[in-house]
């Protein structure tokens, strides 16, 4: 019998969720860490593989023809709550995007934390609830994890590394190597909310706003997408740098240009608003719950009406044509009548977004 | 977005379009130049050179602060930074990215260590300061007519405070200066050389200023100018009252910009201004080089938050690099794809010259929205 064993149940005093703060010894290897992942974390994240407590866990190999498809992805997101969500549940379904995106099925996520010392437990404790139910709501468990204290001043408050377990089915092609000229770009829904979520929550601007994060878990909005049309060449989540750059990316990785039509593309009036009081362009502003779709033009209505038919593509758009361009531009019609390119982002002053 | 589309309508645009189209004079050419930076920035984003003739050209001025801003004034702020561990920096997002000596820009000064942050005016700076009080706050200021009422402002509420850990390092320029010089050179002058047949006449700026002092620029060198607000609608209203004028032989200051813009301007903001700041003698423009009585300094009653003077701040020229075009291109007598550095060494993620450094310099404007316009069309590809 372990001398802890000794311990009467009740001797033990719980983590104080209310008023308790992150110290060094939560992070030491000892009783106190081991208390925090008891008390917070596994209690939380309770599954049939976390609850072995051992060091990794061992999961069953997917079906006959699929194969793995990993996903990793740190967040640092300031402020650490904001309309819409939090840190925890936008660690849950930025990677679970990541895996989505490929066409793959999400398995499972594994959860890295980095607290700094002096962090209120209570804050903690939403963090990981909203986790743990961003987590079960998307039916994808935290089947390991890991955490870490560091000092006072070497953090700001919680990082959370999260990485993804995705099963691909035989035969199924997404990336973004794949766009061919002509074919149609879709989007499925309104840009930038995210983004201006949290800048309207910085504290040098303080502007009043409803704009709220569309955080979620996109998943099952690509199931329904791949059901309907399984030719889809390219999906990708435009998160950091918007949709200006995450096309950017399919247009070099794929060597084809891009032409889209300003009028069709999706913002928020409020989001426009706020993109015009800061100076922003809104096609440059972070989402996480969106994505761009991109299909040969014969299956392009036939998708946009599966993604209007789902309840996380009701603003569903299709929003330009890829060309033939061996210098891979972005070019738009502006609703001015003139054109442009939609360049890569270059510098823009953004606070830490996700 | 109310009060903003509505400056933004296609619908209207095309008309204002075919108005110019059928105004100008298709046996001369006309070459304008918008001074300000967000002209060119709302001409490049809207894409307006597409909607207006061949004969009709747009000239991107330097009427970009972050842009003129010589490197030598960065260069200062930096070393104060990195020498006083007890210096704040603070400015506006923009000019923290702008390429100064070694290798550095305020942001990679932060990476060293300096403390310097962004804030979103003035008034944020001053509150900085109260804010930390053991902390000397600096705040560098720069911008056009626009900007300099509230930095007079901040000064101002700095000595009736005592705040003696606030100062400013005073970078603010003058536009009609800087027109002046534009026309003063000397291929401006003889004529010929540089044709250039009016002026959009800045609009924020003006707000303060007034339409008045471009009254000198219309009658002595017989410029038309027209003063216009930033939206494209604004831009192709004023496009087509200067090709009228151009057509009739007027050299006047005409005023699209009614909505915001009096003769006079704001005759309270000029007062602060003249209060607070005074001329300096000479100042070094990125890509204009010295241009006389074209910036302000902080009068002797505030010397005690003039950064300057506290912290005995020198300033020293940085030339551009040799083959950087800047200057030409200020003056229209260059477009930046004539420069050998366009879109090599110099990109907007490492400019070299004052055009590429805001993305409302020429430079940068044409590489981040119009350089498509170099390439040859793919087959299949134009619409």
């Amino acid at each position: 019998m372990s001398f802890a064993g000794t311990i009467r149940k009740g001797y033990v005093r719980p983590l104080d969720l209310k008023h308790g703060r992150v110290d060094m010894g939560h992070g030491a290897g000892g009783r106190a860490m081991a208390q925090l992942i008891s008390e917070l974390f596994a209690a939380a994240f309770a599954n049939e593989h976390l609850d072995r407590g051992d060091d990794a866990a061992v999961l069953p190999a997917p079906a006959a023809g699929e194969r793995l498809v990993v996903a990793t992805d740190a967040h640092v997101v300031s402020p650490l709550f904001f309309p819409g969500g939090d840190i925890g549940c936008l660690s849950v379904h930025g990677t679970i995007n990541d895996l989505a995106v490929m066409g793959a099925r999400p398995l499972y996520l594994a959860a890295s934390f980095i607290l700094e010392e002096g962090f209120p437990l209570a804050d903690l404790a939403r963090i990981v609830q909203s986790m743990a139910h961003a987590s079960r709501e998307a039916g994808v468990p935290v089947v390991t994890g890991d955490t870490k204290v560091v000092e006072q001043g070497k953090g700001d408050g919680v990082f959370i590394t999260t990485t993804g377990v995705g099963a691909l089915p035989a035969g199924r092609d997404i990336g973004g190597a794949n766009a061919r000229p002509g074919d149609a770009i879709l989007v499925s829904g309104s840009l930038g909310d995210h983004g201006m979520a949290i800048m309207a929550q910085r504290e040098s601007l303080a502007f009043d706003s409803e704009i709220v994060s569309d955080t979620v878990a996109l998943h099952g909005l690509v199931a329904a997408m791949l059901a309907a049309v399984p030719t889809i060449r390219v999906l990708r989540d435009p998160t950091r740098g918007g949709l200006a750059t995450t096309l950017n990316e399919i247009a070099t990785q794929s060597g084809v240009g891009m032409e889209l039509d300003e009028a069709s593309i999706p913002v928020q009036p409020q989001v426009a608003a706020a993109c015009e009081l800061l100076g922003l362009d809104p096609l440059y502003v972070a989402n996480e719950g969106k994505l761009i779709a991109i299909c040969p033009q014969e299956d392009a209505e036939r998708l946009l009406a599966a993604m209007r038919a789902h309840s996380l593509g009701e603003r569903a758009a299709r929003i330009g044509t890829v060309t033939a361009d061996p210098n891979a531009f972005v070019q738009i019609r502006t609703a001015f009548g003139g054109r442009r390119m939609v360049d890569w982002l270059s510098g823009e002053q953004l606070p830490r977004i996700c | 977005m109310k009060y903003v589309d509505e400056f933004r309508d296609g619908a209207l645009a095309a008309k204002l379009a075919d108005a110019i189209a059928r105004e100008a004079d298709s046996g001369r050419d006309y070459a304008f130049m918008e001074f300000c930076g967000g002209h060119t920035h709302a001409i490049s984003r809207y894409g307006v050179t597409d909607l207006l003739p061949a004969n009709v050209r747009m000239i991107h001025g330097p009427g970009c602060p972050v842009c003129v801003l010589p490197i030598g004034r960065i260069d200062m702020a930096i070393r104060l930074a990195l020498s006083r561990p007890d210096v704040t920096i603070c400015t506006y997002g923009d000019c923290l990215r702008v390429p100064a000596s070694d290798g550095l820009s305020l942001l990679k000064a932060k990476a060293r260590g300096a403390d310097i942050r962004m804030v979103y005016s003035a008034a944020d700076a001053l509150a900085l300061a109260q804010k930390l009080p053991a902390r000397e706050v600096v705040f560098f200021a720069i911008g056009f007519e626009t900007t300099t009422p509230p930095t007079a402002l901040v000064l101002r509420q700095a000595q009736a405070l005592g705040l003696a850990n606030f100062s400013v390092l005073c970078n603010h320029v003058l536009t009609p200066s800087a027109i002046l010089t534009i026309l003063e050179s000397p291929e401006v002058r003889e004529l010929g050389t540089v044709p250039l047949d009016g002026f959009i006449g800045p609009a924020h700026v003006s707000t303060i200023i007034g339409s008045r002092p471009y009254a000198f620029f219309a009658e002595e060198y017989r410029k038309p100018v027209v003063i216009a607000g930033f939206e494209p609608l604004d831009v192709m209203q004023a496009i087509r009252m200067l090709v009228r004028q151009v057509n009739e032989g007027r050299a006047e200051v005409e005023n699209e910009f009614t909505r915001a813009v009096t003769e006079d301007g704001n005759l309270k903001a000029q007062a602060l201004v003249s209060e607070v700041f005074e001329l300096r003698r000479s100042f070094e423009w990125r890509g204009l080089r010295e241009v006389p009585y074209s910036a302000l300094k902080i009068r002797a009653p505030f010397a005690a938050w003039d950064a300057e003077a506290k912290f005995g701040l020198e300033f020293v020229s940085v030339p551009d690099h040799r083959a950087c075009e800047c200057g030409a291109i200020l003056r229209g007598v260059k477009t930046p794809i004539d420069c050998k550095l366009f879109g090599t060494a110099c990109t907007p993620e490492n400019p070299m010259g004052s055009c590429m450094v805001s993305s409302e310099g020429a430079c940068a404007a044409h590489y981040n929205y119009g350089r498509f316009r170099d390439v040859p069309v793919v087959a299949g590809t134009a619409s």
